[in-house]
């Protein structure tokens, strides 16, 4: 049943574009901005077509002034990969801002673990005055992660910077050093300035070359874990996510040694090297870690997706492939059966009353993808859709990697130069089958947004407020998935929009019962009766 | 909840935890937002821009709009003349605003950019700032002050770069400080109400609480317009309700147009509501109507029926200095018990020794700090536990480990609905706030009671 409907859903996106007009649009979106600019933003919208590989523009810095929904890379650091490690204190280095915003903003839910340690409700910053700014801020940072030790005895410190940081020239990394000297516990620092690279991006980057030098591999253990262990890579447990996700592979029999970093645990991280598998969720964030942690350790990578019933199915079957062993196949199937069947109970009234709607998507830099599968799922089809800091493999895919160069934005971001370790590689299959696997693509393998959308659609990179605005206008969607800054600019339009960043305060939507929270949520907020009384009844009269 | 909070209070020098404040631009981009026909402009990186657009957004459930500079690691380093000069052609081309208020942060304030070059730069040299147009700016240290050094600071931009002095008029200026758009909302009423003619600046009114109409207006039809902030030169005087926003922009005023200034406290309250009315009749020989008088007898009404509920409890009270001064003095007509006034803005003794001449012989053990946390305040709760909290949404993890109940007020509030919609201001806003107390305590009064014990009439 349920694969007769993965075909459906995937018609429904290579469905022949519903829209004649894309062509004005994307002139309407350019042709106002300032000559140079105009030229600069046209290349990053395309309108799909029945090309395979259609480039776009990305990861490039923003126009100035143009009103972007971007970020900057503490943000991508400190808000997204390493704020969500709960036992762990989090100081931010700078003024006192940055850390107050990233205070239980992003909604990365922590259970504490048997030591109760739980820092999740505490904003720690240095915060900054002038003087720190004149005569430099690391006496400060050092007496700052001695009061924060002192006073919550963490599993570990880190220590995030913010823009003036590098300007005044505070060796954080220094004082991290010797601070984990002194304390005995783990204190990284990430220089994640606000002003590095381009957006978020960055910050993902700095944070993964963090946890990987300092946290991954450093516990004393050396035996394998027993049985199919994998990582969570890139899933930050938004309103619960990944304890539902953690859920159904727990039933199927697979074990989850490290998450970054939702629900993350310092100690995990420290034994991620003796997982088997790596699972990818959100590439644009953690591809580096799977990437080092594959040379280093051997242990391969596949890209999962847990967003919607059909795309979790195929990520579940995907493990037992690699895995491919008959108990744990036969455990899967059995799994998927028992979470299907109620879960598509569920959803068919719903489905009926949102087949056929139209859906538009911009969200960071992975769900403007994988909620398009949900979408499907409903019978939603995504007319257009955008990141807003991706790179140009997580919209081309994967074989555009060699191609990419690095620009002056990016370029002194470091790259880790990662080698074979040789007492702890440690591949879960011989080489020529994981080498083989890799060459049929089923693992280390991600193909990008763009060839999951149909004919006719629009991928747009890095959207501003004016070209949502003409989105809106001339598309007209049923509903708009994007964050809480274009939200109520969306709404007051009359069309709903679902935030996909922060679930407007729901979830989880990964996994099965994620899939129908997330289609009574997109049913309520389409149907909902609020939308029919907008216009004024004595002006509806005339 | 917060359990690694220890009761013993340590002196920390260099850790801030859970701050009671937050930093200068947002109160720059939220002041600027009072100005019709404005986009604020962050000039510094995204980031920043970000933040503060989602923080207000949050709070407002409303469109927030601002550009920004957008630095790069270049810029940083040699300076953000070009992102400027460029953000003021694309904002103009694209979104036409009448202003763009530019603010910084702590990235274009360490390097040192000169705004004012930049700004003269993209008129004269690049010709990108249109005739009729203009680009404002005020400097936002993050590293100085907090939001409400912002936004006085951007209040006083408006002065430095618009205001005139023409020809005397009978009119007044007001200032009404770092406050909601219903409390604006609620000091226009309450002066026409009096019928006196007065500009109100920045009002945020009919910007951060639009109706839904199914057209979204970039620039909503509030704001005070350019031709009013010029015309703030020709009044007779300008009143800046509360010392620690609205006195640095009607100093300004006064040095640059001549135009004497009062600070009274936010009219938060029934005695510092009577002040601002009594400041009001003496620059302009107003004489309160009944409908006035009538306002305040029913909000003194309320405090003399329901003293029982009020008299002698103790309170914990945390935000922005101006709002816990006028607060505080509330409390204690009420006949309740500030025992704990905590700001995080580090606005100096002033504070201090203001809300200590508030409580003085009625709670004269009472902690009154700035610059001070939200960590600090709970470790004072766990010594000698209060009634109630009163203050912005980050108290709901002290009150969830306390059990004791909290009162929204102030910035920000990000979890319940209401704050832009009912005034706090005024004796109409001290009607809803003391409303707000008594039905929170009263709450709390009857999910304490046993089934004996509860009662149907209170």
């Amino acid at each position: 049943m349920s694969d007769e409907r993965l075909t459906a859903s995937e018609a429904l996106k290579l469905d022949k574009a519903p829209l004649n007009n894309q062509e004005t649009a994307v002139e309407e979106m350019v042709s106002v901005y300032p000559g140079k600019v105009s030229k600069k933003r046209s290349k990053h919208i395309i309108i799909r077509n029945d090309q395979p590989n259609q480039p776009i523009e990305a990861n490039v810095r923003t126009v100035p002034g143009i009103i972007t929904q971007r970020h900057c890379a503490y943000a991508g650091c400190k808000g997204v990969v390493v704020g969500p490690f709960g036992d762990v204190l989090h100081i931010t280095h700078g003024p006192v801002g940055c850390s107050y915003y990233t205070w239980m903003t992003r909604r990365n839910l922590f259970m504490p673990r048997e030591d109760g340690k739980n820092f999740m409700h505490y904003c720690a910053t240095t915060d900054m005055q002038e003087s720190d700014i004149v005569f430099g801020g690391v006496n400060k940072l050092r007496q700052a992660i001695q009061e924060g030790y002192d006073t919550f005895k963490p599993n570990a410190i880190t220590v995030c910077a913010t823009c003036p940081v590098g300007l005044i020239g505070d060796d954080i990394q220094a004082v991290a050093k010797e601070m984990t000297e002194k304390l005995g516990i783990s204190v990284v620092a990430f220089n994640c300035e606000g002003y590095k690279g381009v957006s978020q991006s960055a910050g993902h980057h700095i944070a993964n070359n963090g946890f990987f030098k300092h946290w991954v591999g450093t516990a004393d253990e050396e035996t394998p874990i027993e049985g199919f262990t994998v990582n969570l890579l890139g899933e930050y447990n938004i309103g619960g996510d990944s304890w539902e996700i953690e859920r159904v592979l727990k039933k199927c029999g697979i074990k989850v040694v490290a998450t970054f970093s939702g629900d993350g645990y310092y100690d995990d991280t420290t034994r991620a090297h003796l997982a088997k598998l790596n699972l990818v969720m959100c590439h644009r964030s953690i591809n580096y870690m799977a990437e080092m942690m594959e040379k280093k350790y051997g242990i391969p990578w596949i890209k999962v997706q847990f967003i919607g019933v059909q795309a979790f199915t195929k990520t579940l079957r995907k493990i037992a492939q690699f895995f491919d062993d008959p108990d744990l196949t036969a455990r899967i199937e059995a799994v998927i059966e028992e979470e299907v069947a109620p879960v598509e109970a569920e959803l068919a009234p719903i489905r009926e009353r949102l087949k056929g709607k139209t859906a538009i998507l911009f969200v960071g830099g992975s769900r403007a993808h994988h909620y398009q599968d949900v979408f499907a799922d409903l019978g939603i089809k995504t007319i257009a859709a955008g990141y807003e800091f991706a790179h140009r493999d997580d919209y081309e895919g994967r074989q555009v990697l060699p191609t990419l160069k690095i620009d002056a934005d990016s370029r002194n971001i470091e790259e880790l130069h990662v080698e074979r370790d040789p007492d702890h590689y440690n591949p879960p299959k011989p080489e020529e089958v994981l080498e083989w696997m890799k060459a049929e693509g089923l693992i280390g393998k991600y193909d990008g947004m763009i060839p999951d959308m149909g004919e006719g659609t629009l991928v747009i990179d890095d959207v501003s407020h004016h070209e949502l605005e003409i989105l809106i206008k001339r598309f007209q969607p049923d509903i708009i998935g994007s964050g809480i800054k274009d939200k109520y600019v969306i709404e007051k339009w009359g069309v709903p929009c679902k935030q996909l960043h922060n679930y407007d305060y729901g979830g989880p939507f990964a996994g099965f019962k994620g899939a129908v929270n997330f289609a009574k949520d997109i049913d309520m907020r389409i149907n909902g009766p609020a939308w029919k009384h907008i216009a004024t009844p004595w002006k509806k009269a005339k | 909840m917060l359990e690694a909070t220890p009761k013993e209070i340590v002196k920390r020098e260099a850790l801030r935890i859970n701050p009671a404040k937050t930093c200068q631009p947002i109160g720059a981009m939220y002041a600027a937002l009072g100005i019709h026909n404005c986009l604020p402009h962050s000039h510094g990186s995204q980031g920043c821009c970000s933040f503060h657009r989602s923080h207000l957004t949050r709070h407002y459930r409303e469109p927030i709009m601002a550009a920004t500079s957008s630095f790069t690691e270049g810029a940083s380093v040699f300076g953000g003349g070009p992102n400027l000069r460029q953000s003021i052609n694309t904002i103009f081309t694209v979104y036409n605003p009448d202003v763009i208020a530019v603010s910084t942060t702590c990235l274009s304030e360490t390097i040192g950019d000169d705004i004012p070059t930049y700004i003269q730069q993209a008129k004269e040299e690049d010709g990108y700032v249109p005739e009729g147009k203009y680009v404002i700016h005020c400097n936002t240290p993050s590293y100085v002050g907090s939001h409400i050094t912002g936004w006085s600071n951007m209040v006083t931009g408006m002065v430095k770069y618009l205001s005139e002095k023409e020809e005397p008029k009978q009119q007044l200026n007001v200032i009404p400080g770092y406050v909601e758009p219903s409390d604006t909302r609620e000091i226009k009423r309450l002066l026409k109400q009096l019928a006196v003619d007065a500009i109100v600046f920045p009002d945020t009114s009919d910007v951060v609480d639009t109706p839904q109409t199914g057209t979204y207006r970039m620039f909503p039809k509030g704001g005070t317009t350019v031709e009013q902030l010029k015309r703030t030169g020709d009044s007779v005087a300008t009143i800046a309700c509360g010392l620690f926003t609205s006195e640095q922009p009607a100093q300004a005023l006064e040095a640059k147009c001549q135009v004497p200034y009062q600070v009274v406290d936010l009219p938060i309250g029934l005695q510092a509501t009577d002040r601002f009315v009594q400041t009001v009749m003496e620059w302009t020989g107003a004489v309160p109507p009944e409908e006035v008088e009538d306002e305040r007898g029913r909000l003194v009404d309320i405090m003399t029926d329901m003293q029982q509920y009020l008299y002698g409890r103790r309170v914990a009270v945390y935000g922005d200095p101006d709002q816990l001064v006028a607060l505080t003095e509330f409390l204690v007509t009420c006949g309740m018990k500030p025992v704990y006034v905590i700001t995080g803005s580090p606005v100096g003794k002033r504070f201090e020794e203001r809300v200590h001449e508030i409580v003085k012989d009625w709670v004269p053990d009472a902690v009154v700090a700035q610059d001070a946390d939200l960590f600090y305040l709970h470790q004072l709760i766990k010594n000698d536990p209060v009634d109630l909290l009163i203050g912005n949404e980050y108290g709901k993890y002290i009150g969830r480990a306390e059990d004791i109940p909290l009162v929204r007020f102030g910035f920000p509030i990000l979890d319940r609905i209401g704050h832009s919609y009912f005034p706090t201001v005024g004796y109409q806003g001290g009607i809803y706030l003391l409303c707000n107390i008594l039905n929170t305590i009263l709450e709390r009064l009857d999910r304490d009671a046993t089934d004996e014990t509860i009662e149907l009439v209170r």
